[in-house]
């Protein structure tokens, strides 16, 4: 696989966005049945900073963050990572961006069932130019100890956490959350949470978070309200509060 | 009629078309097996009812009875034995049939005719002219496909040598013969419709050439209903004895007869062995795909349940889907079996010339080809469909529990720590579902026995041919002549310019016996230091034959129960007809027949007949072979000539339109078994694992590392299956090469490397081509939905 431009892709840029998009729409299907799920998003979002989105059920975030994340393509407009257009990339280079660049937290985890938490990391750690051990990436979640598990021996907070786990190994640029605490109760959202925002902290990886619990915007540095298909408002918190301080 | 079906079938159907990749592969490889079995089971009816018929119609000799000179008054004593329907006494002789644009001699065989008879033994069948005239002795009939063969028409002559004398008749008719059906000239294998004729003259004519007036040298008997053949063999030995009597025989042991008979035979093998094997392999694919479905609508059959359907409708639902595939696997299978059997029979039209032969469709077949898949649908559906039936409505609305792993031992463990995470990931879930693992490694294993019994089956049969064709018998053309002759005849054919070398040779028709086996055979008399057909052993080696015993072939010796060391009876058949006592000396290894040999001398000492020989092989310059094929066809005492290069060619020829076909045949339907085994495999594993899949997808993996994951387990199981086939080709082979061989030519077994690899080939680009169609499906992904939720 062709590394993605690993020499022109340094994890910071000076304040310069890490993510542009002009116009973005995104339709599925044809004519009186086709659903505009975006209808013209404008956005920058700064290197860095932990980003979280805001809206209801098919406002259009998670479609935008697919889009982003380089795993759906948009339908018009224009999509910058960095200075690089991924609405003109072929497939094979989507997955090498996403190979090199990306880290993904599910909902639902989508941890492979035939591997232990160890593994399920080292399966991303092994398609990574340089990634961290994957022992080194479950110590960052508290689950060093737990390494050996398979994921039916694990938890749903300890699943994510080993999910999380997999997504940083790879020191990603950027690092997308669909609901991550989605599936989880409040307490034990909270520990994913906290890890979230630590390694946004300690790597610098940019962090798009998609929630609809209104209380995790506390932590954020910047909120993207969601409505419609387009952003609503956006919001900026100069002092984000630590996650552990947030409860719903 | 769409209004009549219901909701569940409407479900049905749009299940069924879910997955009608899958839904057609099963039917194919039902549809191979059945199709074998409609084609054999169609071609053994139409080949027996057809043989039957016209044996009778045709009154077929139940025995026959050759001798040198047998006066036509012992008819009347023949005529008079229990249990003979009707007796004649016959002229049946060899001549060479010259033509005038082909160079080589002819062999013929010249039958005695009685035009007149009111229910003639071995009746003709006039195809195409008229019967001849009693009072017009010049006027014959000819074989049909002679004639054809060399664009010969009634009203034509054709000029043929008997006894050294040229006679010229008129050709009045073609006929077909029930004697003649698979029509082989002498010492050959392989019938050659343009290399032999046989032409029914009347009996003034015949008495002429051959010297036999009022007597006949051989007699066809029809028996009535419940006769004792063996003992009537015995009074016409008894009776024919002193008139040069070589031994009578009945019906089996016509070479006709027995060539259909064999045919028969390996049609039956083939019929009663394949079908099973691909039935076996559809069950397991059908239990796979039921199983899924069951599964994966645990949840439906739940809701079926809760709102009261009953278990006898829910497994109903489950039984018509494959019932669906079933009836379609019995279809195709039929309509393929029928299309298989009329290539079949068209090519068997080629070698056995029958006056008709009716491939028809049978009803029968398509019953019991549904009875056949149905129940094989049955066997393949019945766990799964006792588990939706079984299943109650409370459990089933609830998820399955998650699949679980265990961690393996510390040999495992270290041997985990060399894989990266994708290919742990294959292993673990083989190591999760071992039976299913097992299973689709038989299937594939069962491709690749196919496989490799006809990569064997071609060996063997080049095999044969080379060993019998350049390394017993090394000449180019083989004479025999019309009766012993005195050894100087070498010096006559050695004289021919062109000849390079003569190697006589003596036989002798004898009978063997070993306490109360006994078996018609004959000696062969070589020379002490043979050159151009020789005794070779199984490693090929010359066989030294000098000493006064025989040298038999293993066949024979097995079927007389006799070892080296122990000694045979043998009663000659000609001549002065001595009883003898043989040792036998050595064992040697024949494909082509089941000869004994001793030196011709040794041989013409126990008959008391110095000096004699029956025949030579020779060896001739190629650029003088049409003269001496020529001279050959003036030389009085041969009886038949017989081109050697000519029958390793037809016999290629035979082989390759024959069971070469077959052999293609085959080997499509291994294909489809490998293709069917492992699309259904990746299709399942597709399904079950399109999460897991996506998310790779999304993690970053390519499609081809994501395809790795998917496939690698289906290619890794195919490896495994190479091995196991090729112990079941190589089993199933020696399975079919003993029940295919027969007195006639033995089918060795043959072990190949290459044929194992070319086999090996078949199945992996099988396997990869399974695999490049569901690899198409991981392309077409859809990564960003796949990951919303679990299906």
């Amino acid at each position: 696989m062709a590394s993605f431009d690993e020499a022109t892709a340094p994890h910071s840029n000076d304040g310069q966005p890490i993510y542009r998009t002009q116009g973005v729409t995104k339709v599925y299907g044809e004519g009186p049945a086709a659903v505009h799920a975006l209808r013209g998003v404008n956005l920058e979002i700064p290197t860095g900073e932990l980003v979280v989105l805001l809206g209801p059920s098919g406002s259009g975030k998670s479609t935008l963050l697919n889009i982003l994340g380089g795993i759906d393509r948009a339908t018009d407009g224009s999509v910058f990572f960095q200075d690089q257009d991924l609405v003109a990339m072929t497939d094979r280079r989507l997955t090498a961006y996403r190979r090199a660049h990306v880290g993904f937290v599910f909902q639902f985890y989508n941890l492979m069932p035939s591997l232990t938490a160890r593994e399920n990391v080292e399966l991303v750690a092994e398609i990574s130019p340089e990634p961290m051990a994957a022992m080194e990436a479950l110590a960052l979640v508290d689950l060093d100890n737990r390494a050996d598990h398979f994921p039916s021996e694990l938890s749903g907070g300890e699943q994510q956490r080993v999910a999380i786990a997999r997504a940083i190994a790879k020191k990603p640029t950027v690092l997308f959350c669909d609901e991550p605490t989605g599936a989880l109760d409040s307490k034990t959202g909270v520990t994913v949470l906290t890890a979230l925002q630590k390694l946004n902290r300690e790597l610098g990886a940019t962090t798009l978070i998609i929630t609809h619990a209104a209380a995790t915007a506390a932590m954020a540095n910047r909120v993207i309200h969601f409505a419609d298909g387009d952003i609503r408002e956006i919001t900026e918190n100069d002092s984000p509060a630590p996650a552990d301080h947030i409860s719903w | 009629m769409s209004a009549n079906f219901s909701v569940l079938d409407r479900k049905l159907l749009r299940d069924l078309w879910r997955v009608k990749g899958q839904a057609a592969a099963i039917i194919f490889v039902i549809g191979a097996g059945i199709a074998l079995f409609v084609m054999s089971s169609g071609m053994i009816s139409a080949l027996d009812e057809t043989m039957r018929a016209y044996y009778e119609r045709h009154r077929f000799a139940d025995v026959y009875a050759p001798a040198k000179r047998a006066p036509n008054s012992l008819l009347a004593d023949i005529r008079a034995l229990d249990g003979v329907a009707g007796a004649e006494g016959r002229i049946r002789g060899a001549g060479l049939v010259a033509l005038p644009d082909v160079d080589a001699p002819i062999s013929a065989s010249v039958v005695s005719y009685d035009v007149d008879a009111s229910a003639p033994i071995n009746r003709l069948y006039l195809v195409e002219g008229r019967m001849p005239r009693s009072t017009y002795p010049d006027e014959i009939l000819l074989l049909d496909a002679f004639a054809k063969a060399h664009d010969l028409v009634p009203g034509d002559n054709l000029a043929i040598t008997m006894y050294g004398v040229r006679h010229t008749f008129q050709i009045v008719g073609l006929a077909l013969s029930p004697e003649f059906i698979y029509a082989l000239p002498p010492g050959d294998f392989v019938v050659d419709d343009a290399r032999f004729a046989v032409l029914w003259a009347g009996r003034e004519a015949m008495e002429a050439a051959f010297d036999l007036d009022g007597a006949f040298n051989e007699v066809v008997l029809v028996t009535s209903r419940g006769a004792n053949e063996d003992w009537l063999i015995d009074r016409l030995d008894d009776i024919l004895s002193p008139y040069g009597a070589t031994g009578a025989f009945s019906r089996d042991d016509q070479l006709s007869n027995r060539f259909l008979v064999e045919e028969l035979a390996q049609l039956r093998t083939t019929g009663r062995v394949m079908p099973p094997i691909f039935l076996g392999v559809a069950i397991f694919l059908l239990n796979v795909v039921i199983t899924r479905l069951v599964q994966t609508e645990r949840e439906q059959i739940g809701l079926l349940k809760a709102y009261g359907y009953t278990n006898r409708e829910v497994g109903g639902h489950y039984f018509k889907f494959v019932a669906v595939i079933a009836i379609g696997g019995a279809i195709v299978g039929w309509l393929g079996g029928l299309y298989l059997g009329r290539l079949i029979a068209g090519i068997f039209q080629n070698y056995y010339h029958f006056p008709f032969l009716l491939y028809e469709p049978e009803f029968r077949t398509f019953w019991l080809a549904l009875a056949f898949s149905n129940i094989a649908a049955a066997a393949g559906a019945f766990t799964a469909i006792r588990g939706a039936v079984t299943l109650s409505p409370a459990v089933a609305m609830r998820p399955p529990a998650p699949p679980k792993f265990k961690r393996g031992a510390a040999a495992a463990r270290y041997f985990f720590s060399l894989l990266d995470q994708p290919s742990r990931m294959i292993i673990r879930r083989l190591s999760r579902q071992p039976i299913r693992a097992a299973l689709t490694t038989l299937g594939i294993g069962a491709a690749m026995g196919l496989s490799v019994m006809m990569r064997f089956n071609t060996d063997a049969t080049d095999y044969m041919l080379d060993v019998s064709f350049n390394v017993i018998d090394r000449s180019d053309v083989f004479v025999s002549f019309v009766e012993p002759q005195s050894e100087k005849t070498v010096y006559e054919l050695s004289s021919i310019d062109g000849i390079i070398y003569v190697e006589p040779f003596r036989a002798s028709s004898v009978m063997f016996s070993n306490d109360r086996i006994e078996h018609l055979g004959s000696i062969t008399g070589l020379p002490a230091d043979p050159v151009l057909n020789r005794a070779v052993d199984k490693d090929l080696r010359s066989v030294d034959i000098r000493g006064a015993g025989l040298v038999l072939s293993e066949q024979l010796a097995e079927l007389l129960d006799v070892k080296v060391g122990e000694t045979l009876a043998v009663e000659v058949r000609e001549g002065r007809r001595p009883l003898l006592d043989i040792p036998v000396t050595g064992l040697v290894e024949a494909m082509i027949g089941t000869p004994a040999y001793m030196t011709t001398e040794a041989l013409n000492r126990q008959l008391k007949e110095p000096g004699r020989i029956s025949g030579a092989y020779l060896k001739i310059d190629p650029a003088k072979r049409d003269q001496v094929y020529d001279e050959l066809k003036n030389v009085p005492k041969i009886a038949g000539v017989s081109l050697r290069r000519e029958a390793y060619e037809n016999f290629k020829k035979m082989i390759d339109e024959g069971p070469g076909t077959f052999r293609y045949i085959m080997t499509i339907f291994a294909v489809v078994i490998a293709v069917g085994v492992v699309y259904n495999g990746a299709r399942i594993a597709f399904i079950e694992r399109h999460h897991d899949l996506a998310s790779l997808r999304v993690l970053g993996f390519t499609k081809i590392e994501t395809g790795y994951v998917l496939l690698g387990e289906l290619f890794l199981l195919a490896i495994f299956a190479l091995p196991i086939g090729a112990v079941f080709g190589y089993w199933l082979w020696a399975y079919f090469a003993d029940a295919l061989s027969t007195e006639l030519y033995q089918i060795p077994i043959v072990y190949r490397e290459d044929g194992l690899g070319y086999a090996a080939i078949i199945v992996l680009l099988s396997t990869i081509a399974a695999g490049a169609l569901v690899q198409r499906d991981i392309g077409k992904l859809d990564i960003a939905s796949a990951l919303k939720a679990r299906e």
